[in-house]
């Protein structure tokens, strides 16, 4: 298996062997993602984080990464303050930029962005979300978190939420489909995953059911993945009110789930977690959270070629 | 006479391609996927809705120019049935079917408005080709997006 100098583009790239690889590799890291040792693995390396859109999470949880491993980190800052703003292709961005450093995160608003930066990058090129397109990482972690909290194998799993447009879900999905796993889906009728998308994990081992209820959906799930519905792909603001209420984890709706649930979330949530759950030994969705900094260091690691 | 001299509705061909087969109606898109006539210096000759053996088809000739494998290739994506002849002193000098590719480039847009390909770029598109059934279906390597259906609406 190779990975250095390999780009991280999309989770269709990658086999069962190398997932199961790099969450092995994410494992070792935990230690040092905590502060518990410290690491120079990546010292004198640096890392560009080229961020056109907005983000906390993945962007931080990189910096992160690379500052654990002793690495450095160049950020491109404000869009609106460097040559992107005069009108600089992302091309010529990339072919600037990858002679500064050792590798290059990418979050771009248009689909396929990752790849172009790849054909001009001599580094490679971690795609950290391109549009409604691909983000690999964000993949990674949530199986890295089932594994750690729950199992990837014989695993059962509810998705919620906005199945149609949310490229998280259906990315996992993908993923899950490598372990066999048993996926329930309920979401609004309009945010419903699209056929094509089931149609194609259920052809590569994953069993599919989706269910009218939230309380159906957890009844008899190892994890619960919720996900947040976007106001604006309601015209209506009553019907997204109702629609969002009905989608809503309480410690009511939890009274029917097996005590070892595990709720997962890529988070923000707006209010389809209520608060009081984030007291409950299911929740899980800050632990996530934190899981994408050892996930994004065995990346780094194995890219940059400092672990194999 | 040849099969193809009979089926002549314009002179022959000295030296150049005879592309045969066509699906009818197609041949103007053919035309547009060899950048004809701009590419060629000599005279294009368009035959459309020609009787063949099979029905319906268009011909397009192209004088003193022998298109190649690549270039020809291409017109499968519309029209999978098409010949190829090669005409040397007013004989076929080759003859052979398209094939359809397994990849494309800078033939079609993608129909994604989102997709980088649809930027200022210095890139050209390209798409995989999947001929897993008899449905052909373009998709894009930079966003994945698949085309299935129209496809000649998207000619660049």
């Amino acid at each position: 298996m190779k990975f250095k100098d390999q780009p991280v583009i999309s989770m269709r790239e990658f086999s069962r062997e190398m997932i199961d690889h790099i969450l092995t590799a994410a494992e070792k890291m935990e230690p040092i993602a905590r502060g518990e040792q410290r690491s120079d693995l990546l010292s004198g390396k640096i890392l560009a984080v080229l961020f056109f859109e907005p983000s906390t999470r993945t962007r931080m949880s990189f910096e992160t990464a690379m500052l654990r491993l002793g690495g450095d980190v160049l950020n491109l800052g404000s869009v609106d303050a460097s040559s992107i703003a005069k009108g600089e292709t992302l091309a010529d961005t990339i072919r600037v930029v990858d002679g500064y450093v050792d590798a290059i995160v990418l979050r771009h608003p248009k689909e396929g962005a990752a790849h172009l930066a790849s054909e001009f990058s001599r580094v490679p090129i971690l795609n950290a979300g391109d549009g409604a397109g691909h983000h690999p990482t964000q993949t990674l972690l949530d199986l890295y978190t089932i594994k750690r909290e729950s199992q990837l194998e014989n695993l059962k799993i509810a998705l919620a939420g906005d199945l149609k447009y949310g490229r998280t879900v259906h990315s996992l999905c993908y993923a899950l489909s490598l372990y066999g796993a048993q996926i329930t889906l309920t979401s609004p009728k309009e945010l419903r995953m699209p056929d094509e998308i089931i149609n194609d994990i259920t052809a590569r081992g994953a069993k599919i059911k989706e269910v009218d209820s939230i309380e159906e959906a957890i009844s008899d799930v190892d994890v619960l993945y919720m996900t947040r519905i976007q106001k604006e792909r309601f015209p209506d603001p009553a019907e997204y009110r109702k629609v969002a209420n009905k989608l809503k984890i309480t410690t009511e709706t939890l009274k029917s789930a097996k005590p070892e649930l595990k709720i997962m979330h890529p988070l923000p949530r707006v209010n389809e977690i209520d608060n009081n759950v984030d007291d409950t030994p299911h929740a899980c969705y800050f632990k996530q959270a934190f899981y994408g900094v050892p996930v994004r260091m065995a990346l780094l690691g194995l890219v940059l070629g400092a672990i194999e | 006479m040849t099969d193809i001299e009979k089926e002549l509705r314009v002179r022959r061909i000295e030296n150049g391609t005879v592309i045969d087969h066509i699906t009818a109606g197609k041949a103007l898109e053919v035309l547009k996927i060899l950048g004809l006539p701009d590419s060629s210096q000599g005279v294009v000759s368009v035959v459309i809705n020609s009787k063949g053996r099979y029905g319906k088809k268009d011909v397009v000739k192209v004088e003193n120019r022998e298109l190649n494998v690549e270039e020809v290739d291409k017109i499968a994506l519309i029209s999978p049935n098409a010949t190829i002849n090669i005409i040397r002193d007013f004989n076929v000098a080759s003859k052979y079917k398209v094939h359809i590719p397994s990849f494309v480039e800078g033939v079609v847009s993608c129909i994604n408005p989102n997709c980088i390909s649809n930027s200022n770029e210095p890139i050209t598109s390209k798409f995989t080709v999947d001929t897993e059934n008899i449905f052909l279906k373009l998709r894009c390597y930079y966003c994945g997006r698949v085309i299935s259906e129209d496809i000649a609406e998207h000619l660049l």
